[in-house]
């Protein structure tokens, strides 16, 4: 503990980038539920289940503050207020509570706001958990209410769906930089391997160059493969100050280095430059330089495939890649788990499942765990710095974070 | 029934009309009011011609509720001729392929309808550009 007490005070009245009196953030314990089609557990059950066992995690510390991550709840489960039923149902009746909403990207945004709050001091602990009820409605209204996070009056009045959207950017890219029509199973053939070894995992199998190939499309030329499945889940986050942590029990501590969001237009059609992924370009770039960390630092990137086309648009707006050339990178040894460059080492939205605003969450705690070690098989060896971008609507909104393991025995 | 959010909408639906910004001359659509990249007021009303080609385009297979019976439908991006791109439904194809570049203009179509005692909404979708258009 003394050397923790000394880093902080060698950073001097606060962090690097950040105003003075702010504090590092821990993440002290992570919570995941299996994602799938939950039938026999409501929304506010699975909302319990990823508390109970994010708290375990972190062994005793009670949360002040609860911020929910979660889209669809109103719409699908008629349900809104949602801070104030589950601090309750959790047994936390009392707490400052609220529900964070930015479409797909609410689990970073709800995360970052208990980054802040718990930064400032103003909050000492911090409970962030991402929920998500689908499979209470059929297709179609899950389609409709995915689509509100597009422009009502101009998108989804024209029937977009937000499969739709990305397949006109998918399009447009393989119009663009002359990629050839399988250029992206790559993204969803590593994702898929992943995930065999999750056992939160949705589809723990590993899927075939050749049955990417002849899936059936789901608007053309996006296909059943390059889709993340809708489903429900639920994970939790703890965050703490180091100052507040009950003395570690061996595993490393993971520090939030930095956090950002950023927004573009909302509608496709509204953006300048439909495939630069402004949003997503701006947030990586500002939480990298608030961890004063560079990209080439990075040791795995939990990016947010929730279709494959969103997958070769992030290592580009992040850096990974030069624009026109994030296909490129579809390939066991650039992104599968001993990669150059690990990207969805738990299977991402393609095999995981995509349970909306729980996503961010879930990419979150699976980046902690790879930091502690945790991971198991799908371990990417001496992983220390991960980058965590999860994307709003088309990328509306973006939120990256840059975690990192602090040095051990601290 | 959301007939006023409709009806408030009904110049852009039915004749496509913009707003072009006093100040750098960007021609905007939908209206914003607030220029996108000058940053000044453009509350100047601009008349789109209606004419463009397919930036980028798809199919719906899987609609969303309001859609499922003209499903499945061709969805585009267009590049209007005065700079914009617009999300709409493309229509009266025939058998024509459809492909990036492809020139078409703006018609008005039925985009959806909300059941027996709903409205029904109208409002553009483009179709390959007539010949008769081209010249004009």
């Amino acid at each position: 503990m003394t050397e923790r007490a000394d880093s902080r005070s060698s950073r001097g009245p606060g962090l690097p980038g950040q105003p003075n009196g702010w504090s590092p953030v821990l993440v002290a314990g992570i919570g995941m539920t299996p994602v799938g089609e939950h039938w026999d557990v409501s929304l506010r059950n699975l909302a319990l289940d990823a508390i109970s066992a994010a708290l375990e995690d972190a062994g005793g510390l009670r949360p002040d503050a609860l911020y929910v991550a979660n889209m669809l709840a109103p719409a699908l489960s008629g349900q809104s207020h949602l801070g104030a039923l589950l601090a309750d149902f959790a047994g936390l009746r009392g707490i400052e509570a609220t529900t964070v909403e930015a479409a797909g990207a609410s689990g970073g945004v709800a995360a970052r706001q208990a980054y802040l709050a718990v930064a400032s001091g103003a909050v000492e602990v911090a409970l962030v958990l991402g929920v998500e009820k689908v499979t209470d409605k059929d297709s179609g209204q899950v389609e409709a209410a995915l689509a509100t996070a597009s422009d009502a009056d101009y998108e989804a009045i024209q029937g977009v769906t937000a499969g739709a959207q990305a397949a006109l950017l998918m399009r447009r890219y393989f119009h663009e930089h002359r990629a050839p029509q399988d250029a992206l199973a790559g993204f969803s053939l590593v994702a898929h391997q992943n995930a065999v070894s999750n056992p939160n995992a949705m589809f723990r199998k590993a899927i075939s160059l050749e049955q990417y190939s002849n899936a059936p499309m789901v608007s053309d030329p996006l296909n059943t493969y390059d889709a993340a499945p809708m489903a429900d889940g639920a994970a939790a986050l703890i965050l703490a100050r180091a100052a507040t942590l009950l003395p570690p029990d061996g595993r490393p501590a993971v520090e939030i280095a930095g956090s950002a969001v950023a927004t573009a237009a909302m509608a496709v059609h509204d953006l300048p430059d439909p495939l630069g992924l402004p949003a997503g370009a701006a947030s990586a770039q500002a939480a990298l330089e608030r961890a004063a960390s560079q990209v080439e630092q990075v040791d795995l990137f939990e990016l947010h495939d929730r279709f494959s086309i969103f997958a070769a648009l992030s290592l580009e707006a992040a850096g990974f890649a030069e624009r026109g050339a994030g296909w490129l990178l579809a390939k066991q040894a650039e992104i599968a788990l001993d990669g150059r460059i690990p990207i969805c080492t738990y299977g991402g939205s393609k095999a995981r499942g995509e349970p909306g605003a729980a996503t961010g969450i879930y990419q979150l705690a699976e980046a902690v765990s790879q930091l502690q070690g945790r991971a198991g098989k799908n371990q990417v060896a001496g992983a220390s710095i991960a980058l965590v971008q999860c994307l709003g609507g088309s990328g509306a909104t973006a939120a990256t974070h840059v975690l990192r393991r602090m040095a051990n025995g601290t | 029934m959301e007939t006023s959010r409709h009806w408030r909408l009904r110049q852009q639906r039915y004749a496509l009309v913009g707003e072009v910004c006093p100040s750098c001359e960007l021609k905007i659509f939908p209206p914003r009011d607030i220029c996108p990249d000058c940053g000044n007021e453009a509350r100047t009303i601009f008349q789109f011609s209606g004419r463009g080609e397919v930036y980028s385009h798809t199919t719906v297979y899987q609609a969303p509720a309001g859609h499922t019976e003209n499903s499945p439908y061709p969805l585009a991006i267009v590049r209007l001729e005065e700079g914009p791109l617009v999300t709409a439904q493309l229509t009266d194809l025939a058998d024509k392929p459809v492909e990036i570049g492809m020139p078409v203009e703006m018609v008005t179509r039925k985009l959806r309808s909300d059941g027996e005692r709903g409205i029904l909404v109208y409002g553009y979708k483009f179709r390959p550009r007539l010949a008769r258009a081209e010249q004009s």
